[in-house]
């Protein structure tokens, strides 16, 4: 394994273990991009609320993890799926981490295949509903405080499956390309509040998952010749978060190892 | 939850307040004004929102303010809402 592939190990932020930056929520941090994203935010200073719908043990992990590193974390669980879940997600974190939650990461995601042909309507609903619907009303409920604290930051975890065609997945693909668009349209309502909204679009990613795919097939169709790892997407979501990324606001960073350039 | 106490002059406070917060110039606000003539957008309501939310306890949604045209209209409406 290459250095580029090895996750750093997170370290305190240089002004010590104190939080002082604005509290987050990631939605979907129990495991793969969601729990990379929450150690990159707490190591970069942000009080963290790992949100998770059924991995319990696995949530609780990264909460130790962030806390073994000097960071401030706390588990919420919750279903973004459940109507009014939103308010209770962010309540419960607010509550968790003394402040309402100024940085919202959408990272909460299934995915269900099928031919157009083929996919049943649970399938196509449960995959618009957690992907795309659970990030608009999380983002809803979020956005008002931004607005009043004149600062927030929204990331949308995508995918290049809703930027090119992949056969078999209708719904996943529907799901985050509605997840981009309403992205930008959200940015440039708010923007001049100071509040950016943006998303990632990860290629295949090494995580739960992709663990199904050929991935030695899939990654010698991949320019990088390798799956990307998931704090590879973190950094990413880091980056737009960042003080550094203050004037970045609308936009899709893809993250694919070159597949979709 | 609204407080029982979410009087015509609290909301009126608070609105009068968050509008200056939002540029609007001190001696321009009244009841009478009319909102547009404030320079008032949809997102300051939106965030007017927020601020009823947090200071009053009061949910304002879009459709709770359609159609409004002075400060006093809107400061009704809240008022219904919390009753």
């Amino acid at each position: 394994m290459s250095i580029a592939t090895t996750e750093p190990t997170p370290t305190a932020p240089q002004s010590g273990p104190v939080a002082t930056k604005a509290p987050a929520l990631v939605t979907g941090g129990s495991r793969g991009i969601g729990a990379a994203t929450a150690r990159a935010l707490a190591a970069a200073g942000h009080p963290v609320a790992v949100g998770y719908r059924s991995a319990t043990d696995e949530a609780l992990a990264v909460v130790a993890e962030i806390e073994a590193f000097g960071g401030r974390a706390v588990a919420i669980q919750g279903d973004v799926r459940a109507p009014g879940a939103e308010a209770a997600i962010l309540d419960a974190a607010a509550e968790g981490l003394g402040d309402k939650v100024l940085v919202l990461v959408n990272n909460a995601g299934i995915r269900v295949d099928g031919l157009t042909a083929q996919l049943d309507d649970d399938g196509w609903d449960a995959t618009l509903d957690t992907n795309l619907t659970a990030a608009f009303r999380l983002t809803r409920r979020a956005l008002g405080p931004m607005l009043r604290a004149r600062y927030g930051r929204v990331v949308n975890v995508g995918s290049i499956a809703g930027l090119r065609a992949n056969p078999g997945q209708p719904a996943y693909a529907a799901a985050k390309a509605g997840l981009m668009a309403f992205t930008s349209t959200a940015a440039v309502e708010v923007a001049r509040r100071g509040v950016t909204v943006n998303a990632v679009a990860p290629g295949f990613i090494e995580t739960d998952m992709t663990s199904d795919l050929p991935t030695d097939e899939i990654a010698r169709s991949i320019p990088a010749r390798r799956l990307g790892q998931p704090h590879e997407i973190a950094a990413a979501i880091a980056f737009l978060v960042s003080d550094a990324a203050s004037y970045v606001t609308g936009t899709t960073l893809v993250v694919d190892g070159g597949l979709s350039a | 939850m609204p407080s029982p106490t979410v009087t015509a002059d609290a909301v009126e406070s608070v609105v009068f307040e968050a509008l200056k917060g939002f540029g609007v110039e001190e001696d321009l606000l009244s009841r009478e004004a009319e909102v547009v003539a404030l320079d008032i957008d949809s997102l300051d309501l939106a965030e007017l929102a927020q601020v009823l939310d947090d200071e009053l306890g009061v949910e304002i949604k879009g459709d709770d303010v359609k159609g409004i045209t002075t400060v006093g209209d809107l400061i009704d409406r809240v008022v219904a809402k919390a009753a």
